[in-house]
Parts: structure tokens; sequence; C-alpha cells
């Protein structure tokens, strides 16, 4: 009845075949917003005091996106939306002992039944925006209260937002926006199409597609099951233990990789804030190359979530590139582990080099590439110093220093408070401390050579 | 009757029963197993067809399936595998195989239609094979709906609800259905070509077979309703796209927003 329905939207209602295309498109575009958004606040450092809960809640907004995302993707009952409720299903049967009572539960019997579509549609429809509308209501109430956030520059600091007010100019600006994405999307639908349930027939537990996927933004987690082998040599991921059967190579990619990811992305605020002891409010955002620690972690995690987003689309990597599927499989499993090192390590030193690149500028000042001969004979390239603007946002940044371990009230040196300055050490032991007003004054006071020889000497740590 | 019933205790009666009851079953399974060879050969070849392709296939095809194709090392036999087999690898390119690989790939066809049907005709004369299709098998005229519920059944899980192709192990693949020709998609269906199963006429009948290529057709010609179809390959295409375009062009336009005229 539902693929009837969406079948009759599609093509008898006027106007209904683009209508659900906008729709999807919409979700697609939601989704990837989020993730876009999230990003940006991670990597700016906009998380930190008094922003901890905004960051939380932006987080249940996403899972709340994911919920609504996939719930309407299920509801027009169709071959593909059936294979991923298919595999939901397979994912609550896995967890041991109560898995099947859930899932009898949810579909009302065994899968697929007759109760599912209509209980997703009422959670599409009714209690999945009321949550995301909350949410969002909360979001931009702390928003105003908090006042926004704002890039470096000269003149800003954690006491001042420097810019334009929101009305009028922001205000038109978003309006204007909210018609720029609106005909964006208007195009995408009527040019694009998207979900074409005739392809894919009505849903019949038998038959599974090849290509199936979900949307985009659940796909981490098909990817992590497609990752997961079934047997490490002779020992089955599968096991049987007391009478239960504990189906791991399941029960661990399906909810282990989401699980660390949400929530080591809802507790880094205080993570950082426990490392760094600092409770002070932060208005002015980072660059990223200024936190480098922080940095490298946010691509460590970025890139184990992209192996997996990439492994739900193993298949079409495979046909698409001709490569063996099996190999594809086998380099994204090793990525699965060494690809977040590898980010870590690189976006670290990348992060760091930046910085003694902004410190060499700030200090020296920009190469001319004009050549000049002393009157002894020495060459020497004209260096231009920077204007102060510019200066400002190559010295003007925060750079929180090791902090070791301090003995509490009662002189001990807890056990927690040792791991702190461990974790304080790997954040903050290669740091490279922002030109200082008297570095500069040195630099610039007694002209280019004379600043070289204590520079140098200074090594920090190259 | 009663004569019958009179001679049911005679010594004999056992044995007879039990040759009666072979017979029956040794019966019905020889009909059985005919039913699921596809339809014998009904295209007609000449003596002087069997004897040229005989002659290509000593040129072109004995080095890895032997002469008298009866297989090497390098290349299985022929015997039995029927004019289908040999329409369908010859016709399509991918016979004669450029390179050993996974599977052998379509390329430009090496044969013309009657060194094809030559070719056909020598390893049909060989031993008896599924045979080129009817041409009223191959016309179109079946049921859409019925075809594209066998193809979910049967065909969708390798080459893709859509038939835009499907990925198998180590390199393998199912291809894209689009432009391949209602015959060869038959031949394919009853040899099972490559690393697809043979899909006999008791496990599709005829007609089926007639109402799958209907309805390949039908969503070939159709086209996508909804605009560009992106491949036909589903969310990852979809995915791909809004983050690459659709984010993409929102995300020039909140530049160019929020830039200061300067």
């Amino acid at each position: 009845m539902a693929y009837n329905s969406s079948l009759d939207i599609s093509f008898d209602v006027r106007g209904g075949l683009f209508m659900r295309q906008v729709h999807h498109w919409a979700a697609l575009l939601f989704v990837a917003s989020i993730a876009v958004h999230m990003l940006r606040v991670f990597f700016t450092g906009a998380f930190r005091r008094p922003r901890e809960m905004n960051w939380v809640v932006g987080g249940v907004l996403l899972i709340l996106a994911m919920a609504a995302g996939f719930t309407g993707y299920s509801l027009p009952d169709d071959l593909l939306s059936g294979n991923g409720l298919r595999i939901i299903d397979g994912v609550i049967k896995s967890i041991p002992v109560i898995g099947t009572y859930i899932s009898f539960f949810l579909f009302g019997g065994e899968f697929p039944g007759t109760a599912i579509i209509g209980r997703l549609y009422m959670l599409h429809i009714l209690l999945v925006p009321a949550l995301i509308l909350l949410m969002i209501v909360l979001h931009l109430f702390m928003v105003v209260v908090h006042k926004h956030t704002q890039y470096p520059g000269p003149g800003r600091n954690d006491n001042n937002v420097v810019g334009y007010p929101l009305g009028p100019v922001y205000a038109a600006k978003a309006g204007g926006f909210f018609f720029i994405v609106f005909g964006v999307l208007a195009l995408m639908a009527g040019f694009f199409t998207i979900n074409p349930i005739w392809n894919y027939g009505p849903y019949d537990p038998s038959p599974v597609s090849a290509g199936t996927q979900p949307d985009w933004y659940i796909g981490f987690v098909d990817g992590a099951l497609r990752l997961m082998p079934g047997t490490f040599g002779d020992w089955q991921v599968e096991q049987n233990w007391f009478g239960f059967v504990f189906t791991f190579n399941v029960l661990l990619p399906a909810l282990v990789p989401a699980g660390i990811l949400f929530t080591v992305m809802f507790m880094y605020p205080w993570i950082e804030r426990w490392v760094t002891k600092d409770d002070r409010e932060h208005h002015v955002l980072d660059r990223p190359r200024n936190a480098p620690t922080r940095t490298a972690i946010g691509m460590a995690g970025f890139v184990w979530y992209c192996v997996m987003w990439a492994a739900a689309g193993s298949d079409l990597i495979a046909t698409h590139f001709g490569v063996s599927l099996n190999d594809v499989t086998y380099w994204l499993r090793a990525l699965f582990f060494i690809g977040p090192i590898i980010a870590f390590i690189v976006t670290k030193r990348v992060a760091l080099a930046l910085q003694r690149k902004d410190r060499e500028i700030a200090l020296h000042g920009r190469e001319t590439g004009r050549i000049v001969r002393l009157p002894h004979g020495e060459f020497i390239e004209v260096h231009a110093p920077l204007d102060e603007y510019k200066r400002y946002k190559l010295v003007g940044f925060e750079s929180p220093e090791v902090i070791p371990a301090i003995p509490n009230e009662h002189g001990v040196v807890t056990r927690k408070e040792k791991r702190r300055a461990l974790l304080s050490k790997w954040f903050f032991e290669d740091r490279v401390a922002p030109a200082t007003p008297a570095e500069l004054e040195a630099a610039h006071g007694h002209g280019h050579a004379a600043v070289e020889a204590p520079e140098e000497a200074k090594s920090l740590s190259h | 009757m009663k004569a019958l019933s009179q001679k049911r205790r005679h010594p004999l009666a056992a044995i007879a029963l039990l040759l009666m009851g072979l017979l029956l079953t040794g019966g019905l399974y020889a009909v059985a197993t005919t039913v699921n060879e596809a339809k014998a050969s009904t295209t007609t070849y000449s003596a002087n067809d069997v004897e040229e392709g005989g002659k290509l296939f000593d040129a072109n095809c004995a080095t890895c399936h032997g002469f008298g194709a009866s297989g090497t090392q390098d290349g299985p036999s022929l015997v039995g595998v029927g004019a289908a087999a040999v329409d369908f690898q010859v016709g399509t390119g991918r016979m004669p195989m450029q390179m050993n690989g996974p599977q052998a790939l379509k390329k430009p066809v090496q044969f013309n239609d009657e060194q094809t049907q030559q070719l056909s005709a020598y390893v049909a004369s060989l031993g008896a094979g599924p045979a080129v299709p009817e041409e009223e098998l191959l016309d179109e005229g079946g049921d859409a709906a019925e075809g594209g519920e066998l193809f979910r059944t049967n065909c969708a899980m390798c080459h893709n609800a859509a038939a835009a192709g499907g990925a198998l192990t180590r390199g393998k693949f199912a291809p894209a259905l689009a432009d391949v020709s209602g015959k060869h998609i038959y031949e394919a269906m009853v040899t099972g070509p490559q690393n697809m199963p043979v899909f006999s006429d008791s496990n599709i009948t005829p007609e089926g077979k007639r109402d799958i290529i209907t309805f390949l057709k039908q969503i070939e010609t159709t086209g996508s309703p909804g605009g560009a179809d992106l491949g036909s390959l589903g969310p990852v295409a979809e995915g791909l796209f809004v983050w690459v375009a659709g984010l993409g062009v929102i995300i020039a336009f909140t530049i160019w927003l929020t830039s200061r005229t300067s």
C-alpha cells in the first residue's frame, strides 16, 4: 500500500515526483550541511566553554536528522528500503539474548510484518520532527544567549563581538540564502532523479539487489558491516555461548564504531577542558593550525569515518575502477586501523609547519625577491614587513602549554592528575609558540641579520 | 481385473512390479531432464556451415579449446555447450578472448554474422546443447511487470535492480544490461556464461525469459522519468552528487553572500 501510494505520488499526482525529489534531495543536503557545520565548529574550537552544551545539542540534532532520514527512506516500502530495514532487523537481532524480543516488538512479529511502515510513518512525521524542532529552538536560543563566535582579528577579543548586527543586513542575507537553497534544491529535483522506487519494485523479502546501500549518512555503519570479517583464521566470530548465539560479526561493526565516534564527539569539549585546565570562556575562534593536536584528532576521526563511509560503496569502487572487490575490502580493512594514525601524524606535522611558517613571516616579513648588495659586499634579500592587521592574525592566538601534574589540596598527585599531565604533554609538548612582542621588537629593531642567530639558537623542535 | 488379482501372488509378481516401478521412475526422470534442456535446435544448419565452422574453429579457437573442441589446459571442452553459447560468446566479442583475467570482457566483435553462425553450427554438431533462441521469444511482446518480478528475484542480486551491473568477488562482475540484444540476454540465461548461473527452461520458462527481455528493453527505452538517472546506481551516486554538486554550489553561494565588498 505504501509502495502503491508512493508510485501514485510519483506518476499520478501532478508535481508529485518533483515534490518527492525535492524532499529527498533536501534530506540528503540537510545532513550533509549538518556534517560540514560540525566539522567547522570542531576545527575552529567553537565548542569550548560556554558552548559545550550547544555542541551536544548539535550532536543530538545530527542523530535526530539521521533518524528522520532513515525513517523517511524506509517509508515507500520499496525493495531498496526494505533491504535496509532487513539489515536493521539483523543488527537488532544480533544483540545477545534480548535482540530477538526487541525485533519482534519493533516489527510487531517476525520481520517484515505489516506494522513497521505505519510505525515509521508516525516517527517520521510526528515524533522525530517534533524533537528536531525542539532541539533547533534550544540550539538557536543558546546562540542568542552566548552570541556568535568570531574569527580572530584585530580588535576582536573574548569580551566583544565585532561585525554587523543581525538586522538588517544579515537577516536579509539569511533570508536570501533561504531562497538560494530552495532554488538549488528545486533545480536538483527538476533535473536529477533520486530514489527511483519504480526501478526497485515493491519490497519482497526474497530478492536483494546489487548496489543496495543506505542513504549516505547511514553509509558508515553499512561500511563497517561490510568490512567485518566472519572469521579470524579458524576462530569463528559468531559464537555459541551458554546456549545463546552471539553474532559478533554483526554486533561489533554495527554498534562499536558508531558508539566510539559519538561518545568521543560528545565528550570532546570536556576532555580538552580537563587536559588544558582551561575553564575560561572563549568567543574568539582558533585557526585550525593553531590547535595542532585537536586538528589532528579531528582529522583522525574524519578519516576513520570516511574509510567506513567508502566501504559502503566498495562494490561500486570495484566495478567503476576495475579493481577486485576483495582487494578493496582488504585495503579498507587496513586503512580502518592505520588510516586515522596516518591522518593524525600528517595533520599534526602540517599544522606545526604552517605555524612555523606564520612565525617566520611575522618575524621577518614577506620575501620581496629583491636582492640588495651591501657596501661591504654582502648580499641580502629585502623582506617587507607585514602590516599590523596581517601580523595580528599570525601572532594573536592562544597557545596552551604543557601543564605538569599538580598536587591537589592534600599535596597528593592523584593517578588521574598524572594521566591528565601525560595527555597535556602529548597535546602540547611540541607546540610552536606565537611570536612575542619582544621577539617582534628584536626582529624589526635590529635589522635582518641580527635576529637570525638567536632565532636559530632557540631551535623550536625542528 | 479378476485375472490380475488372481496372479498377484504369482512368484514373479514382485519382479514384475519392481520392473514396472523402475521403468516408470526412469521414464519420468528422462522426461524431466529433457524438459530441463533448452529447446532442441530448430535452426537448421547446412553441412556446409558445419564444415566452414570447423575450419574457422581450427584456425581461431583450437589453440585453447583443442581440435574437435575437446578442451586443453587453457580452455574448456565445448562439446555439448550448444549453438547458443557460441553465438553469445562470439557474438558479443568475448571470444576469442583477448587475455586471461577474472573474466572475458566484451570487446568489438571479431567475426561477422555468417562466420558466427558457422562456428555455432560446428559446435552444435559436436553434441546437443541449447540452440540459438527463436525470433518469437525475442519480440519484446511479453509481460514487462511479470518480467520485472522475475528479474528482481533471479537477476537483480548481481545485475542490480535497474540492470546497472554489480561487483562479484575477485575482480569479476555482472555487467550492465543496457544495449545488450534480446538474443544475447536469452542466450546468457540458457548457457550461463562466465560466472552466471544457467537458468534452464524449468527454472525460468521460455515465456518467462521473454518477459524478462521485455522488461529490460522497456526500462531501457522508458528512460528516467525523474531527470538524469546518475547511472541508476542508487544512494552512492546520489550521496556523491549531493556532496559534490549540491553542497558545492551551496557553499559557493555562502562564500559569495558573506564576502564583504571592500
